[in-house]
């Protein structure tokens, strides 16, 4: 049975969970947020991803009420939350450092929230058991926090934020403290989380791989702009500019000359080099002045001349990065211009043929390269 | 052998500072008064031997505290004195606590400053600071005059040689005491928490009365034993800024030494003080102690 994608922003008739309208945020002659719409809808895992001081954190702080915009509104399910102060907005925060309440045990810190809500004990008890249940976490219940593992600490935080079944709930770099091994089983235990309990997650975190694994959107933002919102994928296989492309991955950016040819362009890129064939679908306003964005993964290198190759440029090998499952081959072409490229390390080391000064050729179809204008 | 000496130093701090004083006056709490140079018997003669030092034993008797009982000036005293010492320490916290939260609170830049004003009287004498409250508070002082200029009153208030007075000049003394501890406590804690607990669904007075003043539960503490303790035992603020129904344990010792030339009941009064006021600092070691571990 083929699943429905889950892509409520590609439906017209969807509604937003968040709307923000043309938001701005400034801190005295500092704009942290300029000007900014978005859409965020329902059940959606949305990354908010940039370097630090990109204003992402700033926008969670306003959605979660800390902040108050300088301009623009920002929608809860169609509701202004601008007069809304943070201990009434159904929205909860699971802050970067946790901020779990050393004096209480696990348990009294899942069961803060509730317990402002005044609901009777025996409701407290029961979700405060679900939420234990969910997290894993019932044999640690009588805990205080100090006495707890850091990934245990994390998984209080959640339980406490999700205690209140809020309709957004607001991940501050939830996995920055944890080790890259726990970090990678916590992302999927959020994914799981998330799936089970139906909550539109907003996640801020500076790691693209982490907002690519977990997120059903990702909005690339920059100097309190989003440059690009799109479904991961997307985000990594046509950014729309250098600097996705450059944010999200690894990638190679060659600056050239476009002359429109078909059903895509021809790129001069350097005396005495081929020119390099891009297939397109939009076209360049501009003078011709366009970058190729060429994702490592898709070069392939060899030692003999490829052939019916869409592009094909030759080099000599300068160094090699060993990474255990992959090797990544930087090349210098004739004109200084290095370019990576990515083979994954199917044999053994002794069975490889490439070595540092041999002359390689490198070569990728017409689709592989993206063409951006700046 | 090296770590037998460091270990030592401390302990011989204490033998020298505390103990040996203390066993004097625990001895001259046991003597007879007299009519001499020092004023109590008997006294210590090595010169004849054994049998000097088994008369010495002999002559000492538990006679001054019996004396204590039978006058109930002096429990009356005690009682008193912790009365006082309670209720100023409780006023030094409702001053205090404020404060330092308001210095927690404050820029960063600015804390050094704040932290400076608060210790800055300590630079000037004690006494002097106590004599000026006299110069505010007497019947002609600077407060009963600004108070009749203003109109708010037309008599002047009695305050000086009262226990108002006396707890005026406790909580001024000694608010600095209670503001440092409970400021380090305060400048610790996370504002994240506050938002953590705002976000909820606390409103701004339950958030700090649920997490700030939990959090801050140890430096309350040990403000409140840093005033009540020497509150207890005070002598200089009760008969200075006090009246003459002002009845503070402090004031009875020093009227016992110096107008009675009793040294040996003066002696027993301090030896009960002294009992009293170690209930109090276990009390506080082991605060610090437990907070000690939570920290480690």
């Amino acid at each position: 049975m083929a699943q429905t994608a889950f892509a409520p922003w590609d439906d017209p008739e969807a509604k937003p969970l968040i709307e923000f309208r043309h938001v701005t945020k400034r801190f005295g002659d500092f704009i942290a947020i300029d000007d900014l719409s978005l859409e965020i809808y329902e059940r959606e895992f949305f990354a908010l991803l940039g370097p630090s001081g990109c204003g992402k954190t700033t926008m969670m702080r306003m959605l979660a009420g800390f902040e108050p915009p300088s301009a623009g509104t920002i929608l809860l399910s169609g509701q202004d939350i601008a007069p809304v102060p943070p201990n009434k907005r159904a929205v909860n925060m699971m802050f970067q450092s946790y901020a779990l309440f050393p004096h209480l045990t696990v348990w009294d810190n899942i069961a803060f929230g509730l317990k402002r809500d005044k609901l009777p004990k025996e409701a407290i008890e029961a979700r405060v058991a679900e939420m234990l249940k969910l997290t894993r976490l019932e044999k640690f219940a009588r805990r205080k926090p100090h006495q707890i593992s850091g990934g245990q600490r994390q998984r209080v935080a959640l339980a406490r934020s999700l205690a209140k079944a809020p309709k957004l709930l607001l991940l501050d770099e939830p996995l920055g403290a944890l080790d890259k091994k726990l970090r990678q089983d916590t992302q999927f235990e959020l994914m799981d989380i998330q799936e089970k309990t139906g909550t539109t997650f907003v996640i801020v975190t500076h790691d693209q791989e982490e907002a690519m694994t977990v997120a059903s959107r990702v909005a690339v933002m920059d100097e309190g702009r989003l440059i690009q919102v799109d479904t991961p994928d997307r985000i990594y296989e046509y950014p729309n500019s250098v600097y996705v492309a450059d944010f999200i991955g690894d990638v190679n950016i060659i600056e050239g000359h476009a002359e429109k040819s078909g059903d895509g362009y021809e790129v001069t890129f350097a005396e005495g080099q081929p020119k390099l064939r891009a297939k397109t679908a939009n076209g360049l306003r501009g003078s011709g002045r366009c970058y190729l964005a060429i994702r490592p993964e898709k070069i392939a290198i060899s030692s003999q001349e490829p052939q019916d190759a869409a592009n094909a440029v030759r080099g000599v090998i300068d160094d090699i990065a060993y990474l255990g499952n992959l090797s990544t081959y930087y090349v210098r072409l004739d004109n200084g211009k290095i370019i990576k490229a990515q083979t994954a390390n199917t044999r053994r080391i002794a069975k490889r043929d490439l070595t540092w000064e041999d002359s390689v050729w490198l070569s990728w179809t017409d689709t592989a390269a993206v063409v951006l204008e700046n | 052998m090296r770590r037998l000496l460091l270990i030592s130093v401390p302990y011989l701090w204490l033998l020298a500072l505390f103990l040996v004083p203390f066993f004097i006056v625990l001895k001259i709490s046991l003597s007879d008064t007299a009519l001499a140079i020092p004023p109590y018997t008997p006294t210590l003669d090595l010169g004849a031997g054994w049998a000097g030092l088994k008369g010495f034993f002999a002559e000492l008797d538990l006679e001054n505290f019996w004396f204590l009982t039978t006058d109930d000036l002096y429990w009356k005293a005690y009682l008193s004195s912790v009365w006082i010492a309670l209720f100023s320490t409780l006023l030094t916290l409702i001053v205090g606590y404020p404060i330092a939260y308001g210095m927690a609170q404050a820029r960063e830049e600015w804390r050094p400053t704040l932290m400076m004003l608060v210790i800055l009287p300590f630079w000037t004498s004690f006494l002097i600071r106590v004599y000026s409250w006299m110069g505010i508070l007497s019947q002609e002082g600077v407060l009963n005059q600004f108070l009749m200029w203003s109109g708010v009153i037309s008599d002047p208030l009695m305050i000086l040689n009262t226990n108002t007075a006396v707890y005026i000049g406790i909580v001024y003394t000694y608010l600095p005491f209670m503001i440092l501890p409970i400021y380090a406590a305060l400048e610790k804690l996370d504002i994240s928490l506050i938002e953590a607990a705002e976000d909820l669904g606390c409103s701004r007075f339950q958030a700090f009365w649920l997490v700030t003043v939990p959090l801050s539960k140890n430096g309350i503490i040990a403000g409140c034993f840093l005033v009540f303790i020497p509150a207890l035992g005070e002598f200089v603020i009760p008969s200075l800024l006090g009246g003459s129904q002002t009845l503070m344990i402090g004031k009875v010792l020093w009227e016992e030494f110096f107008n009675n030339r009793d040294w040996p009941v003066a002696s027993a009064v301090a030896v009960i003080l002294l009992l009293i006021l170690i209930i109090p600092i276990i009390l506080f070691q082991r605060n610090e102690q437990k907070q000690r571990e939570a920290e480690g």
